[in-house]
C-alpha cells in the first residue's frame, strides 16, 4: 500500500483521566491508519473510549502518548497555529450532541468556519460565497427553507444535518463523526447515515465515523473495533 | 453573536452599578467640599491668630507693613471673644461668641456679605438697622435670630424688624485679669438687631454675633492705649498658592515679632499662630474628620462592591458560554480571537453601561432636589431633616474626574470579568470544554 494514500495516521495512542486519586486507563495503545477516501466506522461498548480516540484524532484533546500524523505531518509536534489551521480546514467535526451555537441561526452556524479563518475585512470579500455555499449545502440536506432558524427550533436529525453541512463548509479533506445518529431515531439516523455515504461516493469524502450501533456500522466500508483500549483485529 | 437576554440583563446591572455609584460619590463628596467650602468662607485664606482671649497689640502695624506685600490681596482684624446675649424684654439669654469686624475689610477677606440677609449689596453697611442706622447694629448668627421650617427655609420680612439685645462681655487688661471697674470700661452695651449671617455652618450660626469692630474692642478691654485685636484675616490673591503663602506670613510675622521685642506686652505676640484656613478650622474639620473617614470607606466599600458585582456577572456570562467557546476552538478560533471576542464584548457592555449609568446618574442628580422635595410633600419622606442639618439642597455637582474613574473602573471590571474565565476556558482542551452541559 502506498504511504501517500494514508490520510491519517494514529500510533501507540495512550489516554488515562484521572479520577480523584486513581487513574482510568482508556486507550492503552491504538494504532489506526486511515486511507484516502475511506468510509470507516469505530465500534466499541459504550465507554470503551470511541469518543476520546476521536477527540485525538481532531486533535480537539492530547494524548498522552503517541503520535497522530495527518498527511505525513505530526499533529502534536506542531505549532498552536498549524492545529488552529487543521481543525478548521482539513478537519470537520461533527459531534454527537450538535454543538451548535444557539446565538446564531442556522446559515451562520454553517458558514461560522470560513469567517473563523478570515479576518474581517478578508470576511467582507468572502461574505457572499460563503453565505452561497452554505445555502448549497442546506439544499443539499433538504434545509434551505430552515436558513433563519435558530439551533433551537430545529429536530434531532435537522440540527444533525446543519452540523455536518458545517463540518463541511471549508471541503475538509477529512471527516470525524462522532456518533452522528446516536440521538436519532432509526429512520433520521438513516437518513444522515445516506447524506454521509453519498458524500462519499460522490465526493470521495474520507470519513471516520464512531458508532456502537452495529445497523449503522455495516454501511461502512471498514469496521474498526475498539475493545480493553485497543484495537481488536480479530474478526467477529 | 450577542444578542440575549443575558446581555441586556449584564448591561442593565452593570449600568445600575454606574448610576448607584456616581450618584452616592457625587452627593457624598458634595457634602464634604460643601462642608470644607463653608469652612473657608467663614475665615480668610490665612488667618493671624492668638487663642488668648486678651489678644496681641500692634496689629495696625503689621497690617500697615502687608499692604505692600503682593501676594496678599485684603487683610481685616477681628476682635473674638465670649458673651452673653440676652433679649430685651425677656429674661432669657444665651451664651454667644462676639465677632468684632469691621464689616467692609472683613467681606473682603471673606464671604461675609453672601450670608447676610438684608446688606448682601452693601456689606460696608452690615450694622446699620434699616429702621435706625444710626443705631449701633448687630448681625446674629441666623439660628439666633430665625428658625426654619421644615424644608430648612428661614423666612425672612421684608425688612429687618426692631429688635435689642443687650451683649454682656467680660473685658480683660493686657495682662488678662478681668478689667476693673473705672478706667472707662464697659462691660455691657445694648445693640440692635440689623442683619443675619447664614454661614451654613451649625456652630456658627447658632452662636455668633457680630459687633462693630470699635465696640467690641471696647467689650473686650482692648482699646486705650495699646489696642489689641485676637487675629487678622487675610486674603491672598487669586494666583498665589496657600501653603507658601503661609510660609511667608509666618517668616512676615516672625521679623515683625522680633522688632517689637523690647515694647510693653511684646509677650502676647508669641501665643500668636499663623495658619491657613484648614489648620485654622481644624477643630470644625475634626469633628466631620472621622465622618469624613466612614465616607472614603464606605466610596471604597460601594466602589468595590459595583466592581465585583460587574465581574461576578461577567465571569458567570463567561463561563456559561464555555462550551461555546470549545465549538469555537474545535472549528480552529485561535485562543487570542476567542479572548478578543469577549473582550470585545465585555468592552462594549460596559462603555454603553458607563454611559447610560452615568446619563442616569445625572439626570437623576438634576432632579434629586425636585425629588427629594416632591416626596416630602406627597409622602413626607426626607432625606436629611433641615430643621436638623445645614444643607439647603442635596449636592449634586457633577465631578467630570469622579465620573470618568468610575466609567473606567467599570469597563475594566468588565473586562477582568470576562478575561479570566475566557481565558481559562480558551486555554482548555476543546474535548474538555465541550463536556459541560452535555445533557
Ligand atoms: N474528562 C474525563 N474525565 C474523566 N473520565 C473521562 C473523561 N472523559 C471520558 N472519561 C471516561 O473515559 C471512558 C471513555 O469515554 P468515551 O466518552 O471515550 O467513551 P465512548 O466509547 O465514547 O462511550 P459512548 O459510547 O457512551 O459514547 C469512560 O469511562 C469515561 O467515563
Ligand atoms: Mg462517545
Amino acid at each position: 500500500m502506498n504511504e501517500n494514500n494514508i490520510i491519517l495516521k494514529a500510533e501507540n495512542i495512550h489516554k488515562s483521566y484521572k479520577i480523584g486519586a486513581s487513574k482510568l486507563k482508556v486507550l492503552k495503545g491504538v494504532d489506526l491508519e486511515l486511507k484516502k477516501g475511506e468510509f470507516a466506522a469505530v465500534t466499541g461498548a459504550s465507554g470503551s473510549g470511541k469518543s476520546t480516540l476521536l477527540h485525538i484524532l481532531g486533535t480537539l484533546d492530547k494524548p498522552d502518548d503517541g503520535t497522530v500524523i495527518f498527511n505525513g505531518q505530526q499533529l502534536f509536534a506542531s505549532s498552536d497555529k498549524y492545529l488552529n489551521n487543521f481543525r478548521n480546514k482539513k478537519v470537520g467535526f461533527v459531534f454527537q450532541f450538535y454543538h451548535l451555537l444557539d446565538e446564531l441561526n442556522v446559515l451562520e452556524n454553517i458558514y461560522l468556519p470560513v469567517m473563523a479563518s478570515k479576518s474581517i475585512f478578508g470576511w467582507f470579500a468572502v461574505k457572499k460565497q460563503a453565505r452561497n455555499k452554505a445555502l448549497e449545502l442546506l439544499s443539499m440536506f433538504g434545509l434551505e427553507d430552515r436558513a433563519k432558524h435558530k439551533p433551537y427550533q430545529l429536530s434531532g436529525g435537522e440540527r444533525q444535518r446543519v452540523a455536518i453541512a458545517r463540518a463541511l463548509i471549508n471541503d475538509p479533506p477529512l471527516l470525524l463523526a462522532d456518533e452522528p445518529t446516536g440521538n436519532l431515531d432509526s429512520q433520521t439516523g438513516n437518513g444522515i447515515m445516506d447524506v454521509l455515504e453519498k458524500l462519499n461516493t460522490q465526493a470521495n469524502q474520507t470519513i471516520l465515523l464512531v458508532t456502537h450501533d452495529k445497523n449503522i456500522a455495516k454501511r461502512a466500508e471498514r469496521v474498526i473495533k475498539l475493545k480493553n483500549g485497543k484495537i481488536d483485529n480479530t474478526k467477529g | 453573536m450577542f444578542k440575549r437576554r443575558i446581555t441586556y440583563l449584564s448591561i442593565l446591572s452593570v449600568s445600575l452599578c454606574v448610576f448607584m455609584a456616581v450618584v452616592v460619590i457625587t452627593v457624598m463628596t458634595g457634602l464634604l467640599v460643601d462642608f470644607k467650602e463653608k469652612n473657608h468662607n467663614y475665615a480668610g485664606d490665612c488667618i493671624i491668630s492668638t487663642d488668648s482671649l486678651v489678644g496681641f497689640p500692634y496689629y495696625q502695624q503689621f497690617l500697615e507693613s502687608i499692604s505692600k506685600e503682593t501676594f496678599i490681596e485684603a487683610a481685616s482684624p477681628v476682635i473674638k471673644s465670649y458673651a452673653i446675649l440676652s433679649y430685651q424684654g425677656s429674661y432669657s439669654n444665651t451664651n454667644v461668641e462676639i465677632m468684632g469686624i469691621d464689616p467692609a475689610s472683613f467681606s473682603k477677606v471673606t464671604n461675609f456679605a453672601d450670608t447676610l440677609y438684608y446688606h448682601k449689596n452693601q456689606p460696608a453697611a452690615a450694622f446699620e438697622p434699616s429702621y435706625d442706622t444710626q443705631l449701633p447694629g448687630c448681625v446674629l448668627g441666623i439660628d439666633l435670630a430665625l428658625s426654619r421650617d421644615q424644608f430648612g427655609k428661614y423666612s425672612h420680612s421684608d425688612f429687618a424688624p426692631m429688635a435689642a439685645f443687650e451683649i454682656t462681655s467680660f473685658p480683660l487688661t493686657p495682662k488678662g485679669a478681668p478689667a476693673r471697674a473705672g478706667l472707662g470700661l464697659v462691660s455691657n452695651k445694648t445693640f440692635y438687631y440689623s442683619d443675619d449671617s447664614h454661614s451654613g455652618l451649625a456652630k456658627v450660626d447658632g452662636s455668633v454675633v457680630y459687633l462693630p469692630f470699635d465696640h467690641a474692642q471696647q467689650l473686650c478691654g482692648m482699646s486705650g492705649q495699646n489696642k489689641r485685636v485676637t487675629a487678622i484675616h487675610i486674603k491672598i490673591k487669586d494666583n498665589s498658592d496657600l501653603d507658601s503663602a503661609a510660609q511667608k506670613l509666618q517668616y512676615l510675622w516672625n521679623d515683625f515679632k522680633a522688632s517689637k521685642k523690647d515694647l510693653p506686652y511684646a509677650s502676647l505676640l508669641n501665643n500668636v499662630k499663623v495658619q491657613t484656613w484648614k489648620q485654622f478650622r481644624r477643630a470644625s474639620i475634626a469633628a466631620v474628620e472621622t465622618e469624613q473617614i466612614m465616607m472614603i470607606l464606605s466610596f471604597i466599600f460601594i466602589a468595590l462592591i459595583s466592581i465585583f458585582i460587574v465581574f461576578v456577572v461577567f465571569y458567570m456570562i463567561v463561563s456559561h458560554k464555555r462550551k461555546d467557546i470549545g465549538i469555537l476552538k474545535s472549528i480552529g478560533i485561535s485562543k487570542i480571537n476567542i479572548i478578543s471576542i469577549f473582550l470585545l464584548f465585555a468592552f462594549f457592555v460596559g462603555l454603553l453601561s458607563s454611559l447610560i449609568g452615568t446619563v442616569g446618574g445625572i439626570i437623576f442628580l438634576g432632579k434629586i432636589n425636585p425629588l427629594e422635595s416632591w416626596l416630602y410633600e406627597h409622602f413626607g419622606f426626607q432625606l436629611w431633616n433641615r430643621m436638623v442639618y445645614a444643607i439647603d439642597l442635596i449636592p449634586n455637582k457633577i465631578e467630570i474626574e469622579v465620573i470618568f474613574v468610575i466609567a473606567l473602573a467599570a469597563i475594566l471590571a468588565c473586562l477582568s470579568g470576562s478575561a479570566i474565565p475566557a481565558y481559562q476556558a480558551a486555554k482548555m482542551q476543546p474535548a474538555e470544554s465541550l463536556q459541560v452541559n452535555q445533557l
